[in-house]
C-alpha cells in the first residue's frame, strides 16, 4: 500500500499548496482594499495667502484632512532654525497634532505654548517639546514657499534643507 | 438510511430527527452545577442576557443608521432618536447596556481571580473569557465611533494612532486602518462593518467556546473543593438529593440564576428609563470636527484604568506600559505559580494581592477621569507603577505560598 500512501500525499500537499498560493493572494487583495483610495491620496494641495497672518496667532488652515498651524512670530519671540522665512518674517508652520497621539494642542499666545489637553503635553511656539509624553517635536508638512504664499504638499528647496538637516520633526 | 416510525406527537417526531431530548438532558437537565455557590455565579447568564439586549436593540438601530459621514451623526441623533417610534428607547438599551455589560464583566473576572476559578484545568475558562474581554472592547471601541460625534472622532484620532508603535512611526500602518489620513468616511465604513458583523461573529463563536471550556472542568465553587460530578450527579440522580454536592443545571440552577437576572434587569432598565446620560457622553453631541479637538478627551469609564496607564509615562515607555496592560490578566493562570484553588481570603499573601489590584484599578478609573494636573499626575503615576509591580510579585508570592 506504499504506493497508495504516496498518492494521498501528493495530492495533500498539492491541495495545500494550492489552498496556501490562495489563501495568501486574497490576503493580499484583503489588504489592499483597506489601502486609502486613490482618491484620497490625491486630494490636493492646500494654498495659504501669508500676507493674512497677524503676530502671536495661530492661524489654523487644513491640509489633507489634517489642522496646519500657522504662527507668525513678533520681534521678541524667539527664533528657531525650524522657522520658514518669507518676506523677512518668521513664522512657525507646521501639522497641528500632538506627535504623542494626535490630539489638536490649543495654543496660549501669553505663555507663547501650545498645550495638548488629551495628555499634557507642551511645546513652545517653534513646536519643540517642552512636556512629556510628546517625544518629537510638532511635525513641519512638506512646502513650497510661493511669494508670499505656501503650498503645501509640494517639496519646496527650503523643505528639502529643513528634511536634509533632520529638522522637520 | 436510518429507520424511522410514524410519530405519536410533534415532540416524538422532531426527537426521531434531532435527537431534542437527548440535547436538552446533555446541555441542560444533567449538566451539574455545584450547590456551593453564591449570586455572583450568576454573572454568565447575567452578561449572556445584556448581550442578547445588545443584539435585539441593535438590530433595530441598524435599521435607520447610516455609515457615512455626512449621515451618520443625522441619522442617530434626529432619525433615531426623535422620528423612528421608540428609536431613543432602542439607542438607550444598547448605550446603557454597552457600558453596564463592562461593569458586570468586570465582576464576572473579579469573582474568578478571588475564587482562583483560573487554573488546575479551567485555564482555558479563564484564556477564552480574555479574549471575549477584548473582542468586546473591539466592539465598544468600533460601536463608539457610529455616532461620528466629536469624542467619536477623536477617540478615533487617538485609539488609531496608537498603532503607530511610538518612536518606530510606523504611520503607513494608521493610514493603512483609517483607509485615509484622518478618519473619515473609509474608516466609519469599515468601522461600521467590524461593529455590526465582525465582531459580533467572533464573539458568539467565543461564547462557544467559553461554554465549552466550561463542560470538562467544570464550574468552581465557593471553597474551591474538587467535586466528583459523576458521583455527586449519580447520587442525585439515585435520588439522594439533599447529600449531592450538585444540582440540575435545568432548572435548579437557573431558578436562582433567574432570581438575580431579575434584580439585575430592574437595576437595568431604571438606568435605561431614569439614568441614561450617564451612557450618553455630552460633547459626542457636537458633530464630527476635525480641526477642534474637545478640550478634555477621555474614553468610556471601562478602559480608564489602561487609559490611565498610558497617560503617566513618556511616548514608548507609556506604550508598552499599555501594552502590558491589555495583556496582563491573560498571563493570570501562568504568573500564579501556587496549585491551591481557593478563595483569596485563605491564600495568605494573595488576599492582600487581591484587594490591592482591585483598589488599585479603581484609583486609576478614577485618575483616568480627572485632567493631568498636578496631584493627579503624581497619584496616577504611583497607581500605574503599582499596577505594573503587582504583576511582577505574584509569581513570588504564590511561590511562596503553602501548599494546603
Amino acid at each position: 500500500m506504499a504506493v497508495e500512501k504516496e498518492r494521498r500525499d501528493f495530492l495533500g500537499m498539492a491541495l495545500g499548496g494550492f489552498t496556501a498560493i490562495g489563501g495568501i493572494a486574497a490576503l493580499g487583495a484583503a489588504k489592499k482594499t483597506w489601502d486609502p483610495l486613490p482618491s484620497v491620496k490625491a486630494a490636493g494641495f492646500t494654498v495659504i495667502d501669508l500676507t493674512q497672518m497677524e503676530e502671536n496667532q495661530v492661524t489654523i488652515e487644513k491640509w489633507r484632512g489634517k489642522p496646519i498651524f500657522v504662527l507668525k512670530k513678533s520681534a521678541d519671540m524667539k527664533a528657531n532654525e525650524r522657522d520658514i522665512v518669507v518676506d523677512g518674517t518668521r513664522y512657525h508652520v507646521s501639522i497641528g497634532l500632538c506627535t504623542h497621539l494626535g490630539c489638536i494642542p490649543a495654543y496660549y499666545p501669553g505663555e507663547h505654548k501650545f498645550i495638548c489637553a488629551c495628555h499634557g503635553g507642551q511645546f513652545d511656539a517653534s513646536g519643540e517639546v517642552l512636556k512629556a509624553p510628546p517625544a518629537k517635536p510638532l511635525v513641519i508638512p512638506p512646502f513650497k514657499i510661493d511669494g508670499t504664499k505656501l503650498v503645501l504638499g509640494e517639496e519646496g528647496p527650503e523643505y528639502k534643507e529643513l528634511k536634509s538637516k533632520n529638522l522637520i520633526a | 438510511m436510518a429507520h424511522f416510525e410514524k410519530a405519536t406527537s410533534i415532540h416524538d417526531w422532531l426527537n426521531q430527527r434531532l435527537a431534542i431530548d437527548t440535547i436538552k438532558r446533555v446541555m441542560a437537565t444533567e449538566y451539574w452545577i455545584p450547590k456551593n455557590i453564591n449570586f455572583l455565579w450568576a454573572m454568565g447568564m447575567v452578561l449572556a442576557v445584556t448581550f442578547g439586549l445588545l443584539l435585539i436593540s441593535g438590530i433595530f438601530l441598524l435599521m435607520y443608521y447610516k455609515p457615512d459621514v455626512k449621515l451618520a451623526f443625522d441619522s442617530v441623533n434626529y432619525t433615531i432618536m426623535s422620528e423612528v417610534g421608540y428609536g431613543w428607547l432602542w439607542r438607550h438599551i444598547h448605550g446603557v447596556a454597552a457600558s453596564v455589560i463592562f461593569l458586570i464583566i468586570y465582576i464576572h473576572m473579579f469573582t474568578a481571580i478571588y475564587y482562583g476559578s483560573y487554573k488546575q484545568g479551567r485555564e482555558m475558562i479563564w484564556l477564552s473569557g480574555m479574549l471575549l474581554f477584548v473582542t468586546f472592547s473591539g466592539e465598544a471601541f468600533s460601536g463608539y465611533m457610529l455616532p461620528w460625534g466629536q469624542m467619536s472622532y477623536w477617540a478615533g484620532m487617538v485609539i488609531t494612532n496608537l498603532f503607530s508603535a511610538g518612536s518606530l512611526e510606523l504611520n503607513g500602518v494608521v493610514e493603512w486602518i483609517r483607509g485615509d489620513y484622518v478618519p473619515g468616511d473609509a474608516f466609519l465604513t469599515r468601522f461600521f462593518m467590524l461593529h455590526v458583523l465582525l465582531m459580533p461573529l467572533a464573539i458568539l463563536g467565543l461564547i462557544g467556546l467559553h461554554f465549552g471550556a466550561l463542560r470538562i472542568p467544570h464550574v468552581n465553587n465557593q471553597d474551591g473543593e474538587e467535586i466528583d460530578f459523576e458521583a455527586e450527579s449519580q447520587r442525585y440522580l439515585a435520588g439522594d438529593t439533599k447529600n449531592a454536592k450538585v444540582i440540575r443545571f435545568q432548572w435548579d440552577f437557573l431558578s436562582k440564576d433567574i432570581f438575580v437576572l431579575g434584580v439585575f434587569l430592574i437595576f437595568f432598565f431604571y438606568l435605561v428609563f431614569y439614568h441614561f446620560t450617564f451612557a450618553m457622553d455630552p460633547v459626542n453631541f457636537d458633530p464630527a470636527d476635525g480641526l477642534k479637538t474637545p478640550p478634555h478627551i477621555y474614553p468610556e469609564w471601562y478602559f480608564l484604568w489602561s487609559y490611565e496607564i498610558l497617560r503617566p509615562f513618556p511616548k514608548d515607555p507609556g506604550l508598552i506600559a499599555f501594552g502590558f496592560a491589555q495583556v496582563a490578566f491573560f498571563l493570570l493562570p501562568f504568573l500564579d505559580r501556587s496549585p491551591n484553588v481557593a478563595p483569596a481570603n485563605r491564600r495568605g499573601l494573595f488576599a492582600i494581592w487581591f484587594w490591592v489590584m482591585l483598589i488599585d484599578m479603581i484609583v486609576l478609573t478614577v485618575m483616568g477621569k480627572l485632567p493631568p494636573e498636578g496631584i493627579f499626575n503624581t497619584i496616577g503615576a504611583i497607581a500605574a507603577w503599582t499596577f505594573i509591580g503587582l504583576w511582577i510579585a505574584l509569581p513570588i508570592i504564590t511561590i511562596l505560598e503553602k501548599k494546603k
